[in-house]
């Protein structure tokens, strides 16, 4: 079977809001895929879709080109972390990992060797609902893993991890893809998937905004942008202006320009003799990039008082 | 970059079966400490219940120094079916052997009765304060008995007070025959023939047109046994029922019975007639009077008259019901009521065992690894009723012959039961406690929620109990129907003693009779439990987790 999810046209409605909104992406082997839009946008319920345990209205989600009902011992094929706080308090961690290998047909062994995978090994005989946030975030990691699968789901792993859990996680999370399996990501902040993710879906109010490598991403945010600065602006604006430049101007002593190149911008700027002190071609942050994409989605924003 | 080749998974799979959801289940189970000591307490529950058991019966003897010596109360002749049985009445009988039959025409049965209850003999009258009256289950009639022992086996045709002529054999066994009451312008012939151990039983309005009343099988029947006339009258009962407690006024009836035309068509048959009190009711079980001096004329007697018979008689012959006014024994299943309670634990185990699940979302891991959520719910349903019919089944095992010491500790008799009965209380408790676990299970999955469901069950399963079985809390006929259509109809399990229309008593569930008959209980149970998990698989696999 290929690792891969492939979500196609995925509609649902709760009530009278549209969750997802045709819905198409596909995740691939060997990449770490990050899924990310504001909160609400759809992120969890498609996960949940992509599980079998919500039913879209219209659509499919399909794993290795099967639905997901139709697995058995899915677990070896599809590892997921949707809510690391679903635990019964009163069980330990071992014991929690122990009948989800029963229900797989996987032996005992498997349960430990997630443990130490996920470095739980000093609490697995503890009660789990004494765990801190991070630690449930292992355990949930932990018996995503348990089924060795080819395929992996995350539901905000970075939740409640500590600055070296983060670390952590952001290096397993490459591992894992490094060793050919399929890894998606979900997460509401970009920054926390910019060293990890070399892919992106992006979704704002359950449409995919954007799907493109990371590189591409930048690219094309940044557009072909490039900033000025001079102590000539009124010069340097008729003179780009003439060489076919859209201008703005973004400071006393700045310009942003679309439509020419750092090099035919230098060239021009030179041939009206305007003096200028930088030319450079702009860069997005992937930060930025994301906002600017998911601006009109954001399904609760707060008022920033004046 | 290099092309990744995708990832194969290494871990070893066992084959897809319904065993590996049970394992998983199982280990959801005892993997938490609080529901593996919640279904440990069900059983402790039911042998803590039949420890408390309390009742005492006793028989206050003066004592010539003023004070009272209590004795137990004492035991019931036992019937040729094993069952106890009242078996009190007067007997003009002959020896007779082999094939034959005994016919006799029977002009009238009157009888007396303490009209105003409550009666103590008076050593010079005892009848003083009786009136004229006919109980409706006294007997007069024709009899072939195998001894005039207490308990042999016998059948009978007879003439009842109000319930037509019946034929009647082996204390259980009743048929009706042609009905109304017998007078000197409508007498009734009664025949018995016997052929082996078989007996046929005639009834007719002019000697001359019989009919058969019913041919029973009487095995208990020696070659040479006893043939003759009988008479005898229940004692009566008034049982006023009021919200926890109920009052009875009553006591012992006489009723005579008047015959001619008696013929004895036997081998060895003669025409003398030996008159026999049997389970001599002065003394007898209802024994709350103590034996007065001179003639009593509840033990009966026999006079004869130029082909004229009056047999006169009190007691029954009949099996020994509980809370009968002539019943003697008490019940085992009262060993068993604590069942009611442990059930409370069995159902919110049950339940929580499916909303914890929800509680938490775990449910969602769940369903992730076991996509066929009815097989989930059919894996948690059966881990569930087998740890519960197990729990059940000890605790069960333990309270009977507890409670059923403690009941004989406190001087009662317990009315013996066969081994098939109780294997059928035995593994009726650990069932009825298993399958109600089911019901709480699919409730619980209906709810979702801990506390919702938790009311459900206790409103569902177990108010039904209270509101069937307490004393004068509902109308009877609401009781009864409350235990014909909720799931505690289920609790006829332990039911011991049915309840006998030719015995007069006051058949409640609070004295223990339950509307069904157990298997039926039991199949209303499981009509639930089968309902409720039909409708909880199809919500599963409607709903969205």
């Amino acid at each position: 079977m290929e690792a891969t999810i492939e979500v196609t046209g995925l509609r649902k409605r709760f009530g009278p809001q549209q969750a997802l909104d045709g819905l198409t992406f596909s995740v691939l082997p060997g990449q770490v895929t990050g899924f990310v839009g504001p909160n609400g946008a759809g992120k969890s319920t498609t996960m949940r879709v992509i599980l079998g345990l919500d039913a879209a209205d219209e659509g499919t989600a399909l794993i290795g080109g099967r639905p997901y009902a139709s697995l058995r011992a899915p677990l070896t094929h599809v590892g997921a972390l949707l809510d690391a706080g679903a635990l019964q308090p009163s069980r330990s961690a071992r014991n929690h990992l122990l009948w989800l290998a029963h229900s797989q047909g996987l032996p005992a062994k498997r349960a430990d060797e997630a443990i130490e995978q996920a470095g739980l090994d000093a609490v697995a005989r503890r009660k789990a609902g004494g765990y801190s946030l991070g630690m449930r975030q292992r355990l949930g990691i932990a018996a995503a893993l348990l089924g060795d699968p080819p395929i992996l789901m995350m539901d905000e792993p970075f939740n409640g991890m500590d600055p070296e859990g983060i670390v952590w996680m952001r290096g397993f999370l490459r591992a894992l893809a490094a060793q050919g399996r399929a890894v998606l990501v979900s997460s509401h902040l970009m920054s926390e998937l910019e060293d990890t993710a070399s892919h992106l879906v992006v979704i704002g109010r359950g449409r995919v905004v954007a799907d493109a490598s990371v590189a591409e991403m930048i690219a094309r945010a940044s557009g072909d942008r490039v900033q000025i600065r001079t102590a000539a602006a009124a010069d340097a604006m008729t003179a780009l202006a003439n060489a076919g430049a859209t201008v703005a101007a973004t400071a006393p002593d700045q310009l942003t320009i679309q439509g020419l190149s750092t090099e035919r911008a230098i060239a021009a700027l030179n041939g009206s003799a305007v003096p200028f002190s930088e030319v450079s071609a702009h860069r997005a942050s992937l930060e930025a990039a994301y906002m600017e994409l998911t601006r009109d989605d954001v399904e609760f924003r707060a008022v920033t008082p004046s | 970059m290099t092309a990744i080749a995708p990832y194969r998974c290494a871990a070893r799979r066992a084959n897809d079966g319904f065993g590996r959801l049970l394992h998983a289940e199982w280990t959801k189970f005892r993997t938490v400490r609080g529901w593996v000591v919640a279904i440990l307490l069900a059983p402790l529950l039911i042998v803590a219940v039949a420890f408390l058991q309390r009742s005492e019966c006793g028989i206050g003897n003066p004592l010539p120094n003023g004070t009272t010596f209590n004795s137990a109360c004492p035991a019931s002749p036992i019937g040729p079916g094993g069952e106890a049985v009242t078996d009190s009445f007067y007997f003009a009988h002959q020896a007779v052997s082999g094939n034959g039959s005994i016919t006799a025409r029977i002009t009238s049965l009157t009888g007396v009765y303490p009209a105003h209850g409550g009666h103590m003999a008076a050593a010079a009258n005892p009848l003083a304060g009786y009136q004229p009256g006919v109980q409706p289950w006294a007997k007069a009639g024709i009899m072939i008995s195998a001894s005039t022992a207490q308990g042999s086996a016998y059948a009978a045709m007879l003439v009842t007070g109000t319930h037509g002529t019946r034929m009647q054999w082996d204390y259980t066994g009743d048929a009706a025959g042609r009905p109304g009451a017998a007078s000197a312008t409508a007498p009734r012939w009664l025949r018995i023939t016997r052929s082996g151990d078989t007996v046929l039983g005639y009834d007719s309005p002019d000697g001359t047109h019989w009919t058969l009343v019913k041919t029973v099988s009487v095995p208990g029947l020696p070659a040479t046994a006893q043939v003759g006339l009988f008479t005898t009258s229940p004692s009566y009962q008034v049982i006023k029922t009021s919200f926890g407690g109920s009052s009875g006024t009553g006591g012992q009836t006489l009723a005579t019975g008047r015959f001619d035309n008696v013929r004895v068509a036997w081998a060895g048959a003669g025409t003398t007639w030996t008159g026999t009190s049997v389970g001599a009711q002065g003394t007898g079980p209802a024994g709350v009077r103590s034996g007065p001096p001179g003639p009593d004329p509840f033990k009966g007697k026999f006079t004869q008259a130029a082909g004229a018979y009056t047999v006169s008689g009190a007691g029954d012959i009949a099996p020994d019901v509980p809370e009968a006014a002539d019943g003697n024994g008490m019940s085992a299943q009262n060993a068993l009521i604590g069942t009611v309670v442990g059930l409370i634990a069995v159902i919110i185990v049950a339940a929580l065992f499916m909303t914890a699940e929800y509680r938490r979302g775990l449910v969602r891991l769940t369903f992730a690894a076991s996509p066929r959520r009815g097989r989930v719910l059919a894996a948690k349903a059966v881990v569930i009723g087998l740890v519960t019919f197990v729990a059940g089944l000890a605790g069960a095992v333990i309270a009977l012959p507890l409670g059923i010491r403690q009941l004989r500790d406190g001087g009662n008799y317990v009315l013996p039961m066969s081994a098939l009965t109780e294997a059928r209380m035995l593994a009726g408790v650990a069932a009825v406690l298993a399958v109600a676990a089911v019901l709480a299970l699919a409730l619980g999955t209906l709810a979702r929620r801990g506390v919702t469901a938790v009311t459900v069950v206790i409103v569902v399963i177990f108010l039904p109990f209270l509101l069937g079985t307490l004393q004068g809390l509902l109308p009877l006929g609401a009781q009864e129907w409350l235990l014909r259509l909720t799931p505690a109809a289920a609790f006829a399990v332990i039911q011991v003693v049915p309840a006998y229309h030719q015995v007069l008593a006051p058949y409640s569930a609070a004295n223990g009779y339950f509307p069904l008959s157990w298997w039926a209980g039991f199949g209303v149970l499981c009509l639930w439990a089968a309902g409720a998990l039909t409708a909880a698989a199809y919500l599963l696999r409607r709903r969205d987790v």
